[in-house]
C-alpha cells in the first residue's frame, strides 16, 4: 500500500486516475480504517485530501454553502451559519458516531461510503445537496440523491472523487429536520430514519416538500407520495396519517441483526411523522 | 509496503518515526513509540480505549493512520499530567474511584478533558453524551460522570481563582500608575 | 448530584480503618497510563501470534496446507493441532480445551481456531494466514439451545449420551447432563396452590464485554522452561492447564498476571494462551497473541443462552406452596456446569416446602461457555422473578411483601441442598420496601419493576505472604488479582490487623513463582479468600513480633499483646516496659533474629451466601419500543464491605451488565451458523448516556464465617435486573416480556400482540 497526502484536487484526482489496483479516498477514515483493519480492503493506494485546502472549509455563498469534503463532523457543528440555516442537516451528520468519530467523520466520506444507513444523506437529500465532483475530465455538480447506487455502490467514474457538498440558502420559511432510531442511545447504526425538508407558503400552510427514509431500503428513498400528503396543509393529524401511509407503502427493508422488516417499516413511518412536525416548527408553522 | 517517515509532536515533543503506510496511530504510538496508555479495545472506533487528540480534536488512535499525523500535534494520556501534578480529572478519577480495571481510563480521560477543554461547566447530560465514545464495563459510569463533575467544578474554582488573581494584579498596576 | 449512598451496619465489630474510603494505591499508576496491561508488554526477539479460525459453524477439517505460509519470508512458526499432541487422554475438561484452543479433526463453531502462526511482524502474520488452506467439509449444525434438543437435530458431539439419567439413553444425543435439586413433594404442594402460574422464558446468549481483549507475551525455551505474561483473572490455573497441555513441568513455567482490563468470568478460562506457548516453543522466540475484538466475540467464552419453563404456586394468602423449574442451557460444543448453577440457583431467595428444579445442559456450535458473574443465575433469576411477579399479582399482592412473605431466612432449607445461616434476602426487600425510590412518582410510559437476586460466592484455594521491612513498611503479596482495587480492600485489612497506617502497606499480585497455588479469582472470592488469608499472614508476623519484643523484655511471650501497631507487656508488673512500635521491632529485627513475616496457605470455606434486591423503573416509547432506564436502585448485602466505594462500583457494574444483558445484548447467528455482531458496534452493551446514576445501599449482615464477616460482592448484582426490568416494562406499557433481550423489536412485537388481542376479546 502507498499512503499519498496531496495538496490540490486535481493532483488527487490524478493519483487515483493513474493508481493501478484498488485506490481510496481518505478523509476521515472512519470507514476506510476499519474495513483495513477487518481485512475486507487491501487498498494498493491511498489518497488523503485532509491536506486539500479546497476540502478544508466551510464557505458561504451567493447561493448557499459550501461544505469541504474533509470538513468533520465536530467542525461542521461549530459552524453556526450552516447550523442555523440546516438544522436537520448538521445534527445529521453530527449523529454520525461518538464525539472521537466526529472528529474525524465527514459528510461526503457518509455519502461516498454508500450505506443505506447512513445517517447524513437523507438530509442531504432533502435539502437538496448537491455534490461537486472533480474528475480527470475535470469538474461536474450531481445531485446528491444520484451518488449512491446501491449498498457501498456509487456513481462516481474511477479518478472521480467529491471535492465539496453544496447546500441551498435556506430561509425563514424553510425547515428540516432528521431522526433515526437506534436501539442505545448513541453508537449505533441507524435501524431506520426520515428527513423531512419543508417549505411554508402563505398562512404557514406548507408549498414545498421532500421526505427521504432511511435504512428502509438498498438506498435512501425519496418518498413523493409522504411529500404530496402534507403539500397544501398545516401538518394536521390527517396529513401526518397519510404522509405515515406514505412511508410505510415505500420501505422496502430487509431483517437483519439490526431490525426486522416490520419493524423497520413501522418505525420509519413514526420518525417521518415526528420529522415532519420538527421540521414545521423549525420553518415557523404552529 | 516500504514505510513512511514522518515527523510530529507528540506531548509537546518532536518524534519521528518510520511506519508501514497502513499502520494505525495507536500502534504507531504503542509499539513505535513505547506510549501504551492508548488502548486498543476494538480496533474500529466502538470503545474510545485507544482516544488521543490530534491537532486538540479528540479522535480513535485506531482510526487515524500513522502516516496522517507529519506536521500535526499528538496529545495521549501520558501527556496529561503537568510533571508531578495530575490533572484535577486524574486526581477526581482516583478519588472518586471512577476506574476499576483500569483499561478504559486512559481514554476516558483523554475525552473528558476534551469536553471540559471547550465546556468547563457540562450538565450530566452533557457529561454522559460526551462520553458515550468511550465504553466502560466495569462501573456502569456512575462514577466516572461524578469524576468528571467534580473536576470540572476544581477546574472553574482555578480559573476564578487565577482570574481575580489576574484582576487584582492589574488593580494593583492600575493603582501604583 | 444526589448521593444516597447511605450504609446500614448490622456489624458489632469495630475497626479503625476497614470500612474507609482511602485511595487506590494503583490509581496513579491507572490514570496516568503506566500500569501494564496484557498487550503492553515487549521481550527482546518478540514475534507476533495470528490465529486462522473457522468461518464454519460445523465442519470436518479434511487437511490443513501450511507449506506456503511456511515459505513466507518472516514467518518463523506455523501451528496446527499436529503441534499439540494429546497428552491428557483424549477426554474430560482439560482435552475440551485442548480441542476448544486449536480445532482437532473438526471445526466446532464459527471462530474456532484452526491454525497459527508467529511472524516477525503484524503484516507479515496476516499475510501468513492467508496463504494456510484448510479443506473443510461443512457438516449440518445448530445453534439454538431449543432446536440442539430436537431428536433430529445435527450431533454437536458424536458419543455424547445423556448423563444422570436412568436408564441411561442408548443414543447420541445434544443434552450433555441432567441436573436436579429441591425437596418436599411438588406435586402435593401444587394441589395445595390457589393459583398457578406457569410460563416459558427464553433468554439469549451474552458476553461479559470487558473491554481489553485477550492478550498474552508467551516465551518458552527448548529446555521445557518458560514464562507467560497474561491478562488473567487466575494465573495460577493458567500455569497449571498450560502445563498440563504442553507437557512442561508446572514449576517452569512462570505465569505473570498483568494488569487485567476486565475479565467477569472471562478470563478464567484460557483460550490461545496454550497456542501462543506453543508457537513460542516452535520458533524458541516469545510470541505475543493479541485477540481482535471480533475474535473475543467468537471465540472466548460467552456465557449461556436458555430457555426455561418455570411453575409456581400459591395460596390466596400470599404463601408459596410450591414451585418448579425446567431449565436448558447451552455451552457450547462441551459440557459444563451451567445448567446445574441455574438449577441451584434459581429458587435460592426463598423458603419453599416445595420445589424441584431440573437443568439440562446442551451442546450447540457456539464458542464454548465460560463463566460470566454469578454464572446460570441471571437467567434461572428471568423466569423466576417474573413469575413471582405474575403470582402476586394474581393474589393481588405487591410484589415486595410477596416476596418478604416468602424469602428465605435463617433456618431455612435451601432449594439447592443446605440450610442457610444469617442471611440477608429478607433486610434487603425491608430495605426496599422502605427506600424513597419505591414511591417516586412516575410519568406516562413509565413503569417500576423490582426483583431479587442470589449468587453462592466461593473462597477456595488462597496463598499470601507478608513481608515487614526494616522501615516498617510492609510488602503484602497476595495471589488473587486486582480487577477493581482489591489491592486497595487487602492494604486495610493488613494495616488493620498491623496497626499501622495505610499508606505504609504495599500489596502486590504475585506471580507463580512467588506463592503457593492461588484458585482462579472468581465466585467474588478475591476480598474474602485473600483477605482471609491476609488477616492469618498478619496475625503470624504480629506473633513473631510478639516474640521480638518478649525476648527483648526477658518476658514470656504470653505476656505480651498486640495493640494499635506495638507489643505492650501485659500487667501492671511490666508497667515500666514501655510499648515497641512496629517500626522499632522491625528496626531492630536484623540483630533479633531476622527478617519479620507471615505467611497463610489455606482453604478458604464457608464464603457466605449474597442476596440483592433491585429497583427499576423505566420509560419506554410504545410506538419504537425503545425503553429507557430511568432510575436504578441497588440494595445488596456484602457481609462487610471493606471499602465502600469500590463495594459501590460492583454493585453498579453488575447492574449496568444486568441492564444491557435485559435490553440490547445478544448473539446473534445467521442460518449459516456465523456470529452476525461479533463487535462493539452490533453487540450493543450499555454506554454512558444510556444509563442513570445507580444508586446504592450497602447492607451487613456479617458473614458468621469470616474474622470480619465478609461476603462475596462483585456478582450478585447482575442477577435482578432482567427481571427488575421486565416488570418495570411491563408494568409501564401491560406487556409481559418473556425472551430477553427485550429489544425494540421484541416490546414492538409484543405491543402490537396485546392490541391483536385486546381487539380480538372485544370484537368477540
Amino acid at each position: 500500500m502507498r499512503y499519498e497526502a496531496p495538496t490540490t484536487t486535481k493532483e488527487a484526482a490524478n493519483l487515483l486516475a493513474k493508481a493501478k489496483g484498488k485506490a481510496f479516498v481518505l478523509a476521515g477514515g472512519t470507514d476506510l480504517l476499519v474495513r483495513m483493519k477487518a481485512g475486507m480492503l487491501e487498498p494498493d493506494l491511498v489518497v488523503d485530501i485532509k491536506r486539500i485546502p479546497a476540502t478544508r472549509k466551510v464557505t458561504k455563498t451567493a447561493s448557499g454553502f459550501t461544505i469541504g469534503a474533509s470538513v468533520s463532523g465536530a467542525e461542521l457543528g461549530e459552524n453556526k451559519a450552516v447550523k442555523k440555516a440546516w438544522p436537520g442537516v448538521v445534527e445529521a451528520t453530527e449523529l454520525i458516531g461518538s464525539d472521537q468519530v466526529q472528529g474525524r467523520c465527514t459528510m461526503v466520506g457518509n455519502l461516498c461510503n454508500a450505506s443505506p444507513a447512513a445517517d447524513s444523506v437523507p438530509a442531504m437529500i432533502a435539502a437538496g445537496a448537491k455534490a461537486a465532483i472533480v474528475g480527470p475530465k475535470g469538474k461536474r455538480s450531481v445531485a446528491v440523491e444520484k451518488i449512491v447506487t446501491g449498498p457501498g455502490k456509487t456513481s462516481l467514474k474511477k479518478g472521480e472523487m467529491i471535492e465539496s457538498i453544496s447546500l441551498p440558502k435556506g430561509g425563514a420559511k424553510i425547515g428540516d429536520a432528521y431522526l433515526r432510531f437506534i436501539p442505545r442511545t448513541e453508537m449505533d447504526i441507524a435501524v431506520c430514519s426520515a428527513a423531512v425538508c419543508l417549505e411554508l407558503g402563505a398562512k404557514n400552510v406548507i408549498k414545498k416538500a421532500t421526505v427521504v427514509l432511511g435504512a428502509v431500503a438498498p438506498t435512501a428513498v425519496t418518498v413523493p407520495a409522504a411529500a404530496k400528503a402534507i403539500i397544501g396543509t398545516k401538518l394536521d393529524d390527517d396529513a401526518l396519517d397519510a404522509l405515515a401511509a406514505a412511508c410505510e407503502a415505500a420501505c422496502n427493508p430487509i431483517d437483519d441483526k439490526r431490525g426486522t422488516i416490520e419493524f423497520r417499516t413501522e418505525v420509519a413511518a413514526v420518525l417521518a411523522r415526528r420529522a415532519a412536525k420538527i421540521a414545521f416548527e423549525r420553518a415557523g408553522g404552529k | 509496503m516500504s514505510g513512511v517517515h514522518v515527523t510530529t509532536t507528540v506531548n509537546g515533543d518532536a518524534v519521528e518515526f518510520v511506519c508501514p503506510p497502513n499502520e494505525p496511530l495507536l500502534d504507531v504510538l504503542r509499539n513505535r513509540l513505547g506510549l501504551t496508555g492508548a488502548k486498543e479495545g476494538c480496533g474500529t472506533g466502538d470503545c474510545g480505549a485507544c482516544s488521543v487528540t490530534v491537532d486538540d480534536r479528540l479522535v480513535c488512535s485506531c482510526l487515524v493512520l500513522g502516516a496522517e499525523v507529519e506536521g500535526r500535534s499528538v496529545s495521549t494520556v501520558e501527556g496529561m499530567a503537568d510533571g508531578a501534578d495530575l490533572h484535577p480529572l486524574q486526581s477526581k478519577f482516583i478519588e472518586h474511584a471512577a476506574l476499576q480495571c483500569g483499561i478504559c481510563t486512559p481514554g476516558f480521560l483523554v475525552a473528558a478533558k476534551a469536553l471540559l477543554d471547550r465546556n468547563d461547566d457540562p450538565s450530566e447530560t452533557e457529561i454522559r453524551y460526551a462520553l458515550a465514545g468511550n465504553l466502560c464495563r466495569c462501573t456502569g459510569y456512575d462514577k466516572i460522570v461524578r469524576a468528571v463533575d467534580d473536576a470540572a467544578k476544581d477546574i472553574r474554582k482555578a480559573k476564578a481563582k487565577a482570574a481575580t488573581k489576574t484582576a487584582k494584579a492589574k488593580a494593583k498596576k492600575a493603582a501604583a500608575k | 448530584m444526589s448521593d444516597n449512598n447511605q450504609n446500614t451496619n448490622f456489624t458489632n465489630q469495630e475497626f479503625k480503618v476497614v470500612g474507609s474510603r482511602p485511595e487506590r494505591p494503583d490509581g496513579i499508576d491507572k490514570v496516568t497510563g503506566r500500569a501494564l496491561y496484557g498487550a503492553d508488554t515487549y521481550a527482546p526477539g518478540q514475534l507476533v501470534g495470528a490465529i486462522l479460525r473457522s468461518p464454519h459453524a460445523h465442519a470436518k477439517i479434511k487437511s490443513i496446507d501450511t507449506s506456503k505460509a511456511e515459505k513466507l519470508k518472516g514467518v518463523k512458526a506455523v501451528l496446527t493441532s499436529k503441534d499439540l499432541p494429546d497428552l491428557v487422554g483424549g477426554a474430560g475438561p482439560n482435552y475440551d480445551i485442548l480441542v476448544n484452543c486449536m480445532a482437532r479433526d473438526r471445526a466446532l463453531y464459527d471462530g474456532h481456531a484452526v491454525a497459527a502462526v508467529a511472524a516477525i511482524d503484524e503484516n507479515t502474520a496476516r499475510k501468513a494466514l492467508k496463504l494456510i488452506k484448510v479443506d473443510y467439509k461443512i457438516l449440518p449444525h445448530v445453534t439454538d439451545v431449543d432446536e440442539a434438543r430436537k431428536p433430529n437435530a445435527p450431533i454437536v458431539q458424536p458419543g455424547t449420551r445423556t448423563a444422570n439419567v436412568e436408564p441411561a439413553p442408548t443414543k447420541d444425543s445434544n443434552i450433555a447432563a441432567r441436573n436436579q435439586f429441591g425437596h418436599g413433594d411438588v406435586d402435593e404442594g401444587f394441589k395445595q396452590a390457589d393459583v398457578i402460574i406457569e410460563k416459558t422464558y427464553k433468554t439469549e446468549q451474552t458476553h461479559q464485554g470487558y473491554i481489553e481483549p485477550h492478550a498474552c507475551l508467551a516465551s518458552v525455551g527448548p529446555d521445557g522452561s518458560g514464562e507467560l505474561w497474561v491478562t488473567t483473572q487466575g494465573h495460577y490455573t493458567f500455569r497449571t492447564v498450560c502445563s498440563t497441555l504442553l507437557g512442561l513441568d508446572i514449576a517452569k513455567l512462570k505465569v505473570t498476571s498483568s494488569e487485567i482490563g476486565g475479565g467477569f468470568g472471562g478470563k478464567t478460562h484460557v483460550w490461545m494462551e496454550p497456542v501462543a506457548l506453543g508457537l513460542s516453543r516452535k520458533a524458541n522466540r516469545p510470541v505475543k497473541v493479541v485477540m481482535s475484538r471480533e475474535e473475543v466475540f467468537r471465540a472466548s467464552g460467552p456465557t449461556a443462552s436458555t430457555s426455561m419453563d418455570i411453575k409456581i404456586g400459591a395460596t390466596r394468602d400470599g404463601r408459596i406452596t410450591a414451585a418448579t423449574a425446567d431449565l436448558r442451557y447451552q455451552g457450547g460444543p462441551f459440557p459444563g456446569m451451567w445448567g446445574l448453577l441455574g438449577a441451584m440457583t434459581s429458587f435460592a431467595c426463598y423458603n419453599l416446602p416445595n420445589v424441584k428444579t431440573v437443568a439440562w445442559d446442551i451442546l450447540v456450535n457456539r464458542p464454548k461457555v465460560a463463566a460470566y458473574r454469578a454464572p446460570s443465575a441471571p437467567m434461572a433469576a428471568f423466569g423466576v422473578e417474573s413469575t413471582m411477579d405474575l403470582v402476586a399479582d394474581a393474589i393481588g399482592m405487591s410484589p415486595v411483601d410477596f416476596r418478604m412473605l416468602n424469602a428465605a431466612r435463617e433456618g431455612t432449607r435451601a432449594s439447592y441442598g443446605p440450610t442457610y445461616g444469617p442471611i440477608g434476602i429478607l433486610p434487603t426487600l425491608e430495605a426496599v420496601k422502605n427506600h424513597p425510590h419505591m414511591t417516586a412518582p412516575l410519568g406516562p410510559n413509565q413503569g417500576r419493576g423490582m426483583a431479587c437476586g442470589f449468587w453462592f460466592n466461593f473462597g477456595g484455594q488462597t496463598a499470601t505472604d507478608l513481608n515487614i521491612s526494616t522501615d516498617g513498611t510492609v510488602n503484602l503479596t497476595i495471589g488473587t488479582v486486582d480487577v477493581g482495587g482489591s489491592r486497595a480492600s487487602m492494604s486495610l485489612i493488613a494495616a488493620e490487623e498491623l496497626g499501622i497506617s495505610y499508606d505504609e502497606i504495599k500489596c502486590n499480585i504475585g506471580d507463580t513463582n512467588s506463592l503457593g497455588h492461588n484458585d482462579t479469582t472468581e465466585g467474588s472470592r478475591g476480598t474474602f479468600s485473600s483477605g482471609m488469608a491476609t488477616i492469618f499472614a498478619a496475625r503470624q508476623a504480629i506473633d513473631v513480633m510478639r516474640e521480638r519484643a518478649a525476648q527483648k523484655w526477658e518476658i514470656p511471650v504470653e505476656e505480651v499483646e498486640w495493640k494499635d501497631g506495638e507489643a505492650h507487656a501485659v500487667g501492671v508488673h511490666h508497667s515500666n516496659l514501655i510499648p515497641l512500635s512496629l517500626k522499632e521491632i522491625a528496626k531492630a529485627s536484623p540483630r533479633t533474629g531476622g527478617p519479620i513475616a507471615g505467611h497463610n496457605e489455606t482453604v478458604a470455606d464457608n464464603a457466605g451466601v449474597s442476596f440483592a434486591s433491585h429497583i427499576c423503573d423505566v420509560e419506554v416509547d410504545p410506538e419504537t419500543g425503545s425503553t429507557r432506564v430511568i432510575r436504578y436502585t441497588v440494595v445488596q448485602d456484602a457481609g462487610k464491605a471493606i471499602h465502600p466505594q469500590y463495594v459501590e462500583g460492583q454493585f453498579q457494574g453488575a447492574a449496568a451488565q444486568g441492564i444491557g444483558w435485559a435490553l440490547n445484548e445478544e448473539y446473534i447467528y445467521g442460518e449459516d451458523g456465523r456470529l452476525q455482531n461479533a463487535g462493539f458496534l452490533d453487540y450493543r452493551i450499555p454506554v454512558c448516556s444510556d444509563l442513570p446514576f445507580i444508586d446504592t445501599k450497602i447492607l451487613e449482615i456479617p458473614n458468621p464465617d469470616h474474622p470480619y464477616g465478609v461476603r462475596g460482592v462483585g456478582e450478585t448484582s447482575i442477577v435482578p435486573p432482567l427481571a427488575a426490568i421486565g416488570s418495570a416494562v411491563s408494568n409501564a406499557v401491560g406487556v409481559r416480556m418473556d425472551h430477553v433481550p427485550m429489544s425494540p423489536p421484541r416490546i414492538r412485537a409484543a405491543l402490537k400482540a396485546q392490541a391483536a388481542s385486546e381487539k380480538a376479546v372485544s370484537a368477540g
